[in-house]
């Protein structure tokens, strides 16, 4: 039967995999979803954790997460558009204005 | 019933993270992404988590990959292959070594929690939208209504991001 374990297993493996495209990716927004991705491996965490001690605290902190990430995505949608109509590029390679 | 419901979403939504972070096209990335977060889901509907699971669905999978998507079609990115200097493979290659760390150092940490999740009494509302609203609208009044603030911020400051300076909108 399914165990607290096997859940922290699997937002483990998630947040790994988020992790391995953040490093892999060179298109920004890719890189972006996979950040959106290790915020889900963790609010899964946190959500089994609730369920494991029978304390609905997390499906709050799980609710502050969720409108952290939308208020990141919209303001991290944003500084792309500006970045594109400066560069022409999403390509992180292409920025490195803050290179010494 | 709950184990085999489990593998499905589980393995669902590790095979749709996959597909996400080796694709190289934004647009079927992020579907990859809206299929994860939907298998994500239904994982939160098998913790009793039913508020989460809704809002996950709707704000998630809805509104934020909606926007992502938006975002993708106005930019309208070509597409670069390009094969990878041997530089930028050894730094891929060093990321992917310290994940795999990570990862086994995160894993090395789950003792105790062997214990089946079923066998765990809760209460008969848990995770209900009355039950997690009962809890958002009295203990954690404060941080609710600072999230409040905070997405007014984010939507402010995206405005000023995106929009065009007057000064160049002739251009």
């Amino acid at each position: 039967m399914v165990t607290l374990n096997s859940y922290l297993v699997l937002g483990a493996v998630l947040f790994s995999i988020g992790a391995v495209g953040v490093f892999t990716q060179r298109n920004a927004l890719i890189i972006y979803m996979c950040i959106e991705l290790m915020l889900n491996a963790v609010n899964l965490t946190i959500v089994a954790f609730s369920r494991f001690l029978n304390n609905m605290d997390g499906h709050v902190y799980v609710f502050m997460i969720i409108a952290v990430a939308a208020a990141e995505a919209a303001v991290g949608l944003a500084i792309f558009i500006s970045l594109f109509r400066n560069k022409e590029s999403v390509n992180v390679d292409d920025f490195n204005l803050s290179k010494g | 019933m709950e184990l085999l419901m489990f593998y499905i979403f589980g393995f669902g939504a590790v095979v749709s993270a996959l597909l996400m972070v080796t694709n190289r096209r934004p647009v079927r990335a992020a579907m990859s992404l809206v299929a994860t977060m939907s298998f994500l889901a239904g994982l939160y509907v098998l913790l009793d988590a039913h508020l989460i699971a809704v809002l996950q669905l709707i704000v998630y999978a809805g509104a934020i990959m909606v926007l992502f998507l938006f975002v993708i079609m106005l930019l309208n990115i070509e597409e670069k292959e390009g094969l990878l200097g041997v530089n930028t493979i050894l730094l891929q290659f060093m990321g992917m070594l310290v994940v795999g760390l990570l990862f086994v150092s995160m894993v090395s940490l789950f003792k105790g929690g062997g214990s089946l999740l079923a066998s765990v009494d809760i209460a008969n509302d848990f995770g209900t939208t009355k039950a997690v609203g009962k809890l958002l609208f009295t203990e954690y009044l404060l941080p609710f209504e600072i999230a409040s603030v905070l997405l007014l911020a984010a939507i402010v400051g995206a405005v000023i991001l995106a929009k065009r300076r007057i000064d160049d909108s002739g251009r």
